[in-house]
C-alpha cells in the first residue's frame, strides 16, 4: 500500500524515535506494565506504523465493501443503508410469557426475535419428563408441542419479522413447529425468515448440551441444512457459534478459528448430500461474542469475514459470492459481565456493542446489566436494547462503512488473527477433522486451559475487572430488582401438555412416531416426517425419544 | 502432614444445567491445592451425586448450578446424604444463586454458597477450614 522507500524511511525514523524521544520519555515516566498482551497472547507494541502493514495489498486484502474478501463489510453501504437487526435473546415461563415479552420488545423498537428455550426443551424432554422436574421454564421457553409454539407466536406474523432460534439436537423439530406455525398464518414458506442455530457440533466442547453422540449430531445437522436449502429458501438453517466457544473460556483467537472449522465441517457434510457449495452455503451463518478487548473483537470480525470468504472461494471453489459472505450475529459477552456493581454491566456492554458495529455485524444482542443474576427484568432488557438504538442514532458510528480500516494496529491485529486461524486450521486438518478433533477432546482441553488461565490472571490482578478485584465496594447490597420466573409455570404446562396428549388423535401420533422410527434407521432426512409428526401434535419429547433409540445417548468426555 | 489422607472433594452439576466453566476451574483450582478432586461431569440426578459421593468416600461435595434449579434439586439431595447416612460430608455450593436463597439453603444443611466473582483462593481456603477431619 505503501511505496518502498516511504516504508525504508519511514522505518529509519521510527528507529531515530525509539533512541531519543521514546528512551527519554520512558526514563521519566515508564510504562505500566513490561508487556501488553490482548486475550489472544498477541503481544501489543505501544505504536504502529506504516512499516506493520507494509505487505498489506488494498485490493487483494481488503478490497471495497459488498466485495470479496469482504474485509470492509458484506454491503456496498453498510448501516447507511439498513442497520444491523436489534435482536434481543428472550424466553422464560410458559409460551404465554415469552410471547408477551416478544411484544414487547418489539413494541420497544427491536428488529428481530430470538428465542431462548428452557433446558428440558433443549435437551429433548417434555415439560411433565422426570428430568424437567423443577426446570420447566425457569431459564427459557417451555415448548413441549406445537400448541405451544401456536401460542408463542400468537398475533405476530411471520412473514413480516424474522425469527431465531437457540437450538442444537432438536432444532429440526423447533423448525418444524415453526414451519407448521407458518403454514397456519398462510404464509408461504418461501417467506420464512429466521435462523435455527442447529450448530451441533460446538456443543460437545462449548455449550455441552449434547443429547446425540458426534455422528448423528452432524447427520440432524445437516438434514436441516439439506432441507432448507431444497424448501425454505429465506431460512438460515445454522448459526455456526463462536459464542458459546468464547463464553466458554476460549480466547478471541480460538473462538474465531474452531467457529470456522466447524464451518468447514458442515459444508464438507453437506457437499456429501449431493448438493453443489452455492446451493447452500448463502444461507450459512455465524455467531460470535464481542468481548472486553475493543480492537482485538473488531480485527477479529474483520478476519472472519475475509477468511471466510477466503475458505470458500479457494477450498470449496464456490462461485456465488453470496456463498462467500459471512453473515453474522453478535452477542456481548455475558461472561464479561459482574454480579458485583451491576449497572457497570451497561459500559461493558456498550463498549462490545460498538465493537461489533464497528465490526460491521449484521445483527446484534446486547446483555442487560442483570446477567450475572437473573434472566434480564423488563427494564433491564430496555436498557441494553436501548444501548444499540444510541449507538445506531446518536453516536454516528453508523454513518460510514468499516470507519477504522487502514488504522495501522487495527490492520495488523486482523492480519494476524487470520494467519494464526489457520495455523489452527491446518492443525485441526492434521487431526482428522472437527469429529476427530472432538473425540480426542482436542477443543475440549483447548477451551478448559484458557479458561483457568483466564480465572488466574484476574486471582493474580494481571487483569483487572473493576468491581470484581479492584474499586470494590465493601459489604455491597444488589441494587437492583431480579426476576422470578413464577412457580406455577411447571404446573400450568403440565397440565396443558397432559390434555394435549388426551386429546389428540392418538393412532395417527403413534403411525407417525412408527414412520419416524424406519426414517431414522434407514437414515433419511428426517425433515419431512418431524414436520407431519408435530402437526400431528406428537410431541418433542415423543419425537426426541425415538431418536435416542435409534441414535443411543452421548456421554460426555470429561476433560477437566 | 505427611501421611494424612488428602481431601477427597466431590465437584457436581445437579440437574440439566450445563454450564461447565465454573465448575471445571473450581475443581482444577482445588486439585492445584493439593486435593483430590472428583468431577461428576454435567447433568447428575440427585440420587447419582450421593451415590458417587458413597463410592468416592468424599469428605466435601461441591455443588455448582447457574440454572435456578437449585430450590428444586438441592433439598433432594440433602435428603438422600441423610437417607445413606453421609452426614458428615460437608456440602457447600456455588453458581448463579439470588442472595434471597441463601437462608433457606443454609437451613437444609448447605454450609456455604459462593457466587460469580469469587476468587478461587477463598474457596481453597474455606475448604481447608471447614472440610470434616478425617486421618
Ligand atoms: C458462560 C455462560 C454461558 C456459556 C456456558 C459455557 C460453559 N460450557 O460453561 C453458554 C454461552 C454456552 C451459555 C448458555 C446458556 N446460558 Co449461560 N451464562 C454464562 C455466563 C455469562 C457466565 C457463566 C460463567 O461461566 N462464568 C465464569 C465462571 C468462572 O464463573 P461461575 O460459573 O459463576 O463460577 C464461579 C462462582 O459462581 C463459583 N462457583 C461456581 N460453581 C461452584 C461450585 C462450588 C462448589 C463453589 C464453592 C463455587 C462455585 O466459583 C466460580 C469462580 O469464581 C452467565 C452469566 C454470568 N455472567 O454469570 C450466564 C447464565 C448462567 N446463563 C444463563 C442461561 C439462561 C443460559 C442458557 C440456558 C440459555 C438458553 N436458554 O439457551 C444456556 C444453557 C447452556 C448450558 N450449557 O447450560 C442464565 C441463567 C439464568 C438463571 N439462573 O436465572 C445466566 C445467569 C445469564 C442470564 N442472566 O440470563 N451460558
Amino acid at each position: 500500500m505503501f511505496d518502498r522507500q516511504k516504508i525504508e524511511e519511514i522505518a529509519k525514523e521510527k528507529k531515530r524515535w525509539e533512541q531519543t524521544t521514546l528512551t527519554n520519555w520512558v526514563k521519566q515516566c515508564p510504562e505500566r506494565r513490561k508487556e501488553f498482551r490482548n486475550h489472544s497472547g498477541i503481544t501489543i507494541k505501544g505504536l504502529y506504523t506504516p512499516e506493520d502493514i507494509k505487505n498489506l495489498d488494498y485490493m487483494r486484502d481488503l478490497g471495497f465493501p459488498g466485495e470479496y474478501p469482504f474485509t470492509r463489510g458484506l454491503h456496498a453501504t453498510m448501516y447507511r443503508g439498513r442497520l444491523w437487526t436489534m435482536r434481543m435473546f428472550a424466553g422464560f415461563g410458559t409460551a404465554e410469557d415469552t410471547n408477551k415479552r416478544f411484544k414487547y420488545l418489539l413494541s420497544e423498537g427491536e428488529t428481530g426475535l430470538s428465542t431462548a428455550f428452557d433446558y428440558p426443551t433443549i435437551m429433548g424432554y417434555d415439560s411433565d419428563h422426570p428430568m424437567a422436574k423443577g426446570e420447566v421454564g425457569v431459564c427459557g421457553v417451555a415448548i413441549s408441542s406445537l400448541q405451544d409454539m401456536e401460542i408463542l407466536f400468537d398475533g405476530i406474523p411471520l412473514d413480516k419479522v424474522t425469527t431465531s432460534m437457540t437450538i442444537n439436537g432438536p432444532a429440526s423439530i423447533l423448525l418444524a413447529m415453526y414451519v407448521a406455525v407458518g403454514d397456519k398464518q398462510g404464509v408461504p414458506r418461501e417467506k420464512l425468515g429466521g435462523t435455527t442455530q442447529n450448530d451441533n457440533l460446538k456443543e460437545f466442547f462449548a455449550q455441552k448440551l449434547c443429547i446425540f453422540p458426534p455422528k448423528p449430531s452432524l447427520k440432524l445437522s445437516t438434514d436441516v441444512i439439506e432441507y432448507c436449502a431444497r424448501h425454505l429458501p429465506k431460512w438460515n438453517p445454522i448459526s455456526i457459534s463462536g459464542y458459546h466457544i468464547r463464553e466458554a473460556g476460549a480466547t478471541a483467537l480460538q473462538e474465531l478459528a474452531f467457529t470456522l472449522y466447524d464451518g468447514i465441517a458442515y459444508v464438507e457434510e453437506t457437499l456429501k448430500r449431493g448438493l453443489k457449495v452455492d446451493e447452500f452455503a448463502p444461507r450459512l451463518s455465524f455467531f460470535f461474542a464481542s468481548h472486553n478487548d475493543f480492537f482485538e473483537e473488531i480485527a477479529k470480525f474483520r478476519a472472519a469475514r475475509r477468511l471466510w470468504a477466503r475458505i470458500m472461494k479457494e477450498r470449496f471453489h464456490a462461485k456465488n459470492p453470496r456463498s462467500m459472505w459471512m453473515r453474522m450475529h453478535v452477542q456481548t459477552s455475558g461472561c464479561t459481565l459482574t454480579a458485583q456493581q451491576p449497572l457497570n454491566n451497561i459500559v461493558r456492554t456498550t463498549i462490545q456493542a460498538l465493537a461489533a458495529v464497528l465490526g460491521g455485524t449484521q445483527s446484534l444482542h446486547t446483555n442487560s446489566f442483570d446477567e450475572a443474576l437473573c434472566l434480564p427484568t423488563e427494564e433491564s432488557v430496555r436498557v441494553a436494547l436501548r444501548t444499540q438504538q444510541i449507538i445506531a442514532y446518536e453516536s454516528g458510528a453508523a454513518n460510514t462503512v468499516d470507519p477504522l480500516a487502514g488504522a495501522y494496529y487495527i490492520e495488523d491485529l486482523t492480519n494476524k488473527m487470520e494467519e494464526k486461524a489457520m495455523e489452527y486450521i491446518q492443525k485441526i486438518d492434521d487431526m482428522g477433522g472437527a469429529i476427530a478433533a472432538i473425540e480426542k477432546g482436542f477443543f475440549q482441553k483447548e477451551i478448559a486451559d484458557s479458561a483457568y488461565r483466564y480465572q488466574r490472571e484476574i486471582e493474580a490482578k494481571d487483569r483487572i475487572i473493576v468491581g470484581v478485584n479492584d474499586y470494590t465496594i465493601e459489604d455491597e447490597e444488589c441494587p437492583v430488582k431480579l426476576l422470578r420466573v413464577d412457580p406455577n409455570v411447571e404446573k400450568k404446562q403440565v397440565e396443558r401438555l397432559q390434555k394435549l396428549k388426551r386429546e389428540r388423535d392418538s393412532r395417527k401420533v403413534k403411525e407417525v412416531l412408527e414412520k419416524l422410527h424406519y426414517a431414522a434407521e434407514k437414515d433419511e432426512n428426517l425433515m419431512p416426517t418431524i414436520i407431519e409428526a408435530v402437526k400431528a401434535y406428537v410431541t418433542l419429547g415423543e419425537i426426541t425419544e425415538v431418536l435416542r433409540k435409534v441414535y443411543g445417548e452421548y456421554k460426555e468426555l470429561i476433560i477437566i | 502432614m505427611q501421611g494424612e489422607r488428602k481431601i477427597r472433594v466431590l465437584i457436581a452439576k445437579p440437574g440439566l444445567d450445563s454450564h461447565d466453566r465454573g465448575a471445571k476451574v473450581v475443581a482444577r483450582a482445588l486439585r492445584d491445592a493439593g486435593m483430590e478432586v472428583i468431577y461428576t461431569g454435567l447433568r447428575q440426578t440427585p440420587e447419582q451425586i450421593v451415590e458417587t459421593a458413597l463410592q468416592e468416600d468424599v469428605d466435601v461435595i461441591g455443588l455448582s448450578i447457574l440454572s435456578g434449579a437449585h430450590m428444586a434439586l438441592f433439598p433432594r439431595i440433602m435428603e438422600l446424604l441423610k437417607e445413606k447416612g453421609l452426614t458428615d460430608v460437608m456440602v457447600f455450593a456455588g453458581g448463579i444463586i439470588p442472595e434471597e436463597d441463601v437462608p433457606e439453603l443454609k437451613r437444609i444443611g448447605i454450609k456455604e454458597v459462593f457466587g460469580p466473582g469469587t476468587p478461587t483462593e477463598n474457596i481453597i481456603k474455606y475448604v481447608l477450614e471447614n472440610a470434616p477431619k478425617r486421618s
